[in-house]
């Protein structure tokens, strides 16, 4: 799993009917820090997370295991809001 | 599977409720690869050199359990002897 940050939507009419009623939320990985770094993932949201929040995303096949993506054509998953990170 | 050092701790309270009552430990791959937040299946603690178990694999660390996570902390680390 990696740390990412909301950055925006994504709306999609046409779709696998499988993801209707899914919201698809554009993240951006962070490093502990919280430093953007390269890249993007679009991932489907289970945890009602909102625009800016630091996420937990889960990528590949586990993320049809987070809830309510079972048998879903997903291959990341937002299943977490992070609260705080520490390091030692 | 690779070895990674835990280097610090993620909080979530609204998370998937198959996450709920686990431990979230960031691990920093050795040598010097990406950090990732991986699930702690047995007991790892700060600094600590441990094993990570990643991809679909690693929810088989909670057998029965579908948990939604491709990094798992499945061993901690001894000592590690290179061939000469």
């Amino acid at each position: 799993m990696i740390l990412a940050r909301i950055i925006g939507t994504v709306v999609a009419t046409r779709k696998d009917p499988r993801l209707e009623g899914k919201k698809l939320l554009i993240c951006r990985p962070v490093d502990p820090d919280g430093h953007d770094e390269k890249g993007y993932i679009v991932a489907v949201d289970t945890v009602d997370a909102g625009f800016r929040e630091k996420v937990l995303v889960v990528q590949g096949s586990s993320a049809r295991m987070a809830y309510g993506c079972k048998d879903t054509p997903v291959d990341a998953a937002i299943v977490g809001i992070v609260d705080s990170v520490a390091q030692d | 599977m690779y070895l990674g050092k835990v280097i610090g701790r993620v909080v979530c309270s609204i998370k998937d409720e198959a996450l709920e009552s686990k431990t979230l430990l960031l691990v920093k791959r050795l040598p010097d690869g990406p950090c990732v937040v991986a699930i702690d299946a047995v007991g790892a603690g700060a600094s600590e050199t441990v094993y990570v178990c990643r991809g679909r694999e690693a929810a088989f660390a909670f057998a029965g359990k579908e948990v939604p996570t491709e990094a798992t902390i499945v061993g901690i680390v001894d000592e590690v002897q290179k061939a000469q």
